[in-house]
C-alpha cells in the first residue's frame, strides 16, 4: 500500500529577519538592499547565503507515515514541530526536500481559525467548516452532531462574542472534530478547556484514530501521546533525533530532559533573535538549601528561579512561570510583578543582568513530576520570549498529609489543611 | 524519483516542494475552493453593518451624501451646472462606479493583513481573499444603482438597451479594483506603509477620473491617451453613456481596457509569487 505521506530531506530556513511579529517597512528595506550586498562584499559570500542572517527551523528531515497510522511528534519549543506542521498542511513552503501527501489534508493548529465574533455560533459552524475545507453539504448534514458535541445549542443563534470562552473553545473543538480528511494533522489543540472537555476531545481524538485515518499528533501531554499514538518522533533543534514504539520514545524524551538536572539553559542557538532585547540564561529549581536539584520534597519550600539579561530598557516587563503536570494539567501562573504595587512602582526594567525569584510553600504541590514553563512579556505589548517546557521536575510526597493511608490522591495540590473535628 | 512513481499512480497526489520563479495560475484548484469563496464574502457582507444602529442604511446613506456633496460643490459653487445638463446624474452616474471601486480597493489592499490569522493556519489559494474582498462591494453596488435608477426616473431620462452595457461594465470596475487591489494587498503584506497610502491613492485617483465631471472636459488627442492610461476614466465615461446617454466611449476606453488587462495579469503574476512566502512574512 502507498505510504500517506512521504516527507524527503525536508528543510525550512527561515531569514531571521523575518520572525513572526516583525514586518519590514519601505525604508528598512531599501536600506536593507544597500546595505546588503557591501555586507557580502566584506565576508565575501552572496546575501542569499548569508549564514549570519538566517537559521534552519528545521533540517534535513525525512519519514514517511503509512496510511492509517498515527504518529506522534515531541520535541521541546523550538525544535521544529509548529514548521514541520506547517509544511504539511501547505501552509508555508519548504526551503529544500519535498513532501508528498496522499488524500485529503485536514490540519488543526488551532481551534476556531476564522471565528468571527460578531457571527452566531450556526454562522461560525458553517465559516469554519468551509474554512478548514468541508464542503457546505457536509457541514450541514453533520450539523446536528456538532451542534450536540458542542453542548451549546441554547445559545446557537447568539453571536460567539457573547460566548463564555468555554462555550467558545468547544464550539470550536466541535466543528474541528467532525473535520473527515483522510488525514489529520494536529497541533496541540487538545490542550485547551477544561479537564472534562479534554477528556472528550481526547476520547474524540481516540475514535478518528480508530477509523482509520492517518493523523499526525504534536502534544507535550505525553499521556495522550502514549494513549493515542504508535510511533512517535523526536524532533531537536530542528533535526529528527528518534522515530521508535510510542512508549520508547516517550520514555527516551523523558529521561533526556533529567540530564539537565533541575536547571534549563539555553544555549544562544535555542534563542529566537525576536526576542532581543530580553536573553534568557537559564530556569532553575532549588531546594531549602539552595541546591540545584531534580527531586524536591513536598513538606519543605523551594524556589524556582529565572535569571535572565536585558539589553535596552523594557518596559512593564513581566517574568511569568507557568506549572503544569507532565501530564498536561495546568497548575497555576504566576509573574513577577503580579503584586500591583510593585507593578506600579517598576514601569521599565533597565538593562543588567538580572534573577526573577519565587518561592513555593511547603505543602502545597502533591508529590509527582511537574513541568516549568517560562514566559517574558510586556503586557499586551509585546512577548519576547517562551519556552512552555523549559524544565521538568520531581516532587516527592513523603511525609505529606495523609501519607498513612497507601492510596493516590487526585489533584496537583495536596495543601495541608487545618481540620477542625466538632461535635455539638 | 519517487515523485514520478508517485505521479503517476494517483491525480489526487499533492507534490509540495521548494518553488522557483513565477508560477501558473491554478484554476482547477481555485474552482475547487469555490464554497469558501462563497462563505468569505458571506462572512464580509454579514458582519459589514452588524452592530451599527443604522445597518444596511449605511449603503444608501453614503452615495447619496456623496452626490450631494457634488452637486453642491461643484454644480452650486463652480457652476458646472451651466456647462452640464444635469449635474446631479452626471455624479450619481460617476459615483457608482467609483464607489464600488474605491470601496473594493481600499478592502482588498487590506485584505491579507486583516485576515493574517487564517494565512498562518490553514492552506487554501491565497487568491480567495482578495477577490472575496472585492466581491463583496456588490451589494452595496446593487444598492447605489437603485438610487440612480430612481434618480432618472425622477428626471426623466430615457431608458435604453444601452442600460445591458452596465454588465460588462461592472465586471471592468471589478476587474480593475481586482487588479490593483493583488499588487497593493500583497505589497502590503510585505510593507505596511501601503496601508498608510491606499486612503490618499484613491483620492487622488478620484480626482483624477471623471467622477464630478464629465470626461469631456479633457480634450486634446495626446491629453485623452494619457488621461485613458487611467482606467477608471473610460469606465466612468462608459457607465455615464449606457445610462444618460453621455459621450459614447470611444480610444479613451479602449486604452482603459487594456491598461485593466495589464494591471490584471501582472498583478496576478506578482500575487502569485509573493503567496509562498506569506505566511512568513506577514
Amino acid at each position: 500500500m502507498p505510504s500517506a505521506i512521504v516527507v524527503d530531506h525536508l528543510g525550512k530556513r527561515y531569514r531571521i529577519g523575518l520572525a513572526p511579529q516583525r514586518y519590514q517597512t519601505l525604508s528598512e528595506n531599501i536600506s536593507r538592499m544597500f546595505s546588503a550586498p557591501l555586507r557580502a562584499i566584506r565576508r565575501g559570500q552572496s546575501p542569499a547565503l548569508d549564514g549570519e542572517d538566517t537559521i534552519w527551523a528545521l533540517k534535513d528531515i525525512s519519514f514517511t507515515v503509512e496510511k492509517g497510522q498515527v504518529l506522534g511528534i515531541i520535541g521541546r519549543n523550538g525544535a521544529g514541530k509548529s514548521t514541520l506542521l506547517k509544511l504539511l498542511s501547505r501552509i508555508t513552503e519548504p526551503t529544500e526536500g519535498f513532501l508528498t501527501i496522499r488524500g485529503r489534508v485536514g490540519s488543526l493548529l488551532e481551534v476556531g481559525t476564522g471565528f468571527h465574533p460578531e457571527l452566531t455560533g450556526r454562522e461560525n459552524i458553517f465559516l469554519n467548516g468551509a474554512i478548514l475545507g468541508m464542503k457546505r453539504s457536509e457541514i450541514a448534514r453533520r450539523f446536528d452532531e456538532i451542534v450536540d458535541f458542542s453542548e451549546v445549542e441554547q445559545f446557537i443563534d447568539t453571536p460567539v462574542k457573547r460566548y463564555s470562552s468555554g462555550m467558545y473553545l468547544r464550539l470550536a473543538f466541535a466543528v474541528a472534530a467532525h473535520l473527515e480528511p483522510e488525514i489529520l494533522v494536529v497541533d496541540e489543540v487538545l490542550a485547551v478547556g477544561d479537564a472534562e472537555f479534554q477528556k472528550k476531545c481526547l476520547g474524540k481524538m481516540g475514535d478518528v484514530a480508530q477509523q482509520g485515518r492517518t493523523v499526525l499528533f504534536v502534544s507535550h501531554n505525553m499521556s495522550a501521546i502514549l494513549r493515542l499514538t504508535n510511533e512517535t518522533i523526536i524532533l531537536e533543534k530542528g533535526k529528527m533525533v528518534l522515530r521508535a514504539p510510542s512508549a520508547e520514545a516517550v520514555d527516551r524524551y523523558l529521561t533526556s530532559s533529567h540530564t539537565n538536572v533541575g536547571e534549563r539553559v539555553w544555549e544562544a542557538d535555542e534563542v529566537p533573535a525576536s526576542s532581543a532585547p530580553f536573553h534568557p540564561i537559564a530556569l532553575r529549581v532549588k531546594n531549602k538549601d539552595g541546591k540545584v536539584v531534580d527531586s524536591l520534597r513536598s513538606i519543605e519550600p523551594f524556589t524556582i528561579e529565572m535569571e535572565y539579561s536585558l539589553d535596552a530598557s523594557v518596559p512593564a516587563l513581566r517574568i511569568g512561570i507557568y506549572m503544569n503536570t507532565t501530564r498536561g494539567e495546568a497548575v497555576f501562573t504566576s509573574f513577577d510583578t503580579d503584586d500591583a504595587a510593585r507593578y506600579e512602582k517598576q514601569t521599565r526594567r533597565t538593562p543588567g543582568h538580572y534573577f526573577s525569584r519565587c518561592t513555593i510553600p511547603a505543602d502545597m504541590l502533591n508529590g509527582g513530576r511537574y513541568s516549568l514553563g517560562v514566559n517574558a512579556s510586556s503586557y499586551q505589548i509585546r512577548r519576547f520570549f517562551g519556552d512552555d517546557q523549559a524544565l521538568d521536575f520531581n516532587v516527592d510526597g513523603t511525609g505529606a498529609p495523609g501519607m498513612q493511608w497507601i492510596e493516590s490522591r487526585p489533584g496537583p495540590i495536596r495543601p495541608r489543611l487545618n481540620w477542625e473535628i466538632v461535635c455539638e | 524519483m519517487i515523485e514520478n512513481v508517485l505521479k503517476r499512480n494517483d491525480p489526487d497526489i499533492i507534490i509540495v516542494r521548494p518553488s522557483r520563479g513565477w508560477s501558473a495560475l491554478n484554476l482547477p484548484e481555485l474552482w475547487k475552493y469555490r464554497e469558501l469563496l462563497y462563505f468569505m464574502v458571506w462572512r464580509d457582507i454579514k458582519v459589514r453593518y452588524k452592530q451599527a444602529v443604522l445597518g444596511i442604511a449605511w449603503a444608501i446613506l453614503l452615495p447619496v451624501v456623496n452626490i450631494l456633496i457634488f452637486t453642491f460643490v461643484f454644480g452650486v459653487l463652480f457652476k458646472q451646472n451651466q456647462t452640464v445638463a444635469n449635474y446631479p446624474l452626471l455624479a450619481a452616474t460617476g459615483q457608482l462606479p467609483w464607489g464600488l471601486f474605491a470601496a473594493a480597493l481600499g478592502r482588498c489592499s487590506v485584505s491579507l493583513v486583516g485576515n493574517s490569522n487564517l494565512l498562518t493556519k490553514v492552506y487554501f489559494p491565497r487568491l480567495i481573499i482578495p477577490i472575496s474582498s472585492v466581491l463583496s462591494g456588490l451589494v452595496d453596488f446593487s444598492i447605489s444603482f437603485l438610487i440612480v435608477l430612481g434618480l432618472m426616473f425622477y428626471y426623466r431620462t430615457s431608458f435604453s438597451w444601452n442600460l445591458l452595457w452596465l454588465i460588462p461594465l461592472t465586471l471592468l470596475v471589478v476587474l480593475t479594483s481586482l487588479s490593483v487591489g493583488l499588487w497593493l494587498s500583497a505589497l502590503n503584506v510585505r510593507y505596511r506603509d501601503v496601508q498608510q497610502i491606499v486612503p490618499f491613492l484613491i483620492q487622488i485617483w478620484m480626482y483624477a477620473s471623471p467622477v464630478a465631471y464629465s470626461a469631456g472636459l479633457v480634450t486634446g488627442r495626446f491629453t485623452r491617451i494619457i488621461y485613458g492610461l487611467n482606467p477608471m476614466a473610460g469606465i466612468i465615461q462608459g457607465f455615464r453613456w449606457a445610462m444618460i446617454h453621455g459621450d459614447p466611449p470611444g480610444e479613451l476606453f479602449i486604452i482603459s481596457v487594456v491598461m485593466v488587462l495589464i494591471f490584471f495579469v501582472s498583478g496576478l503574476f506578482y500575487f502569485r509569487r509573493m503567496e509562498r512566502t506569506f505566511a512568513d512574512t506577514i
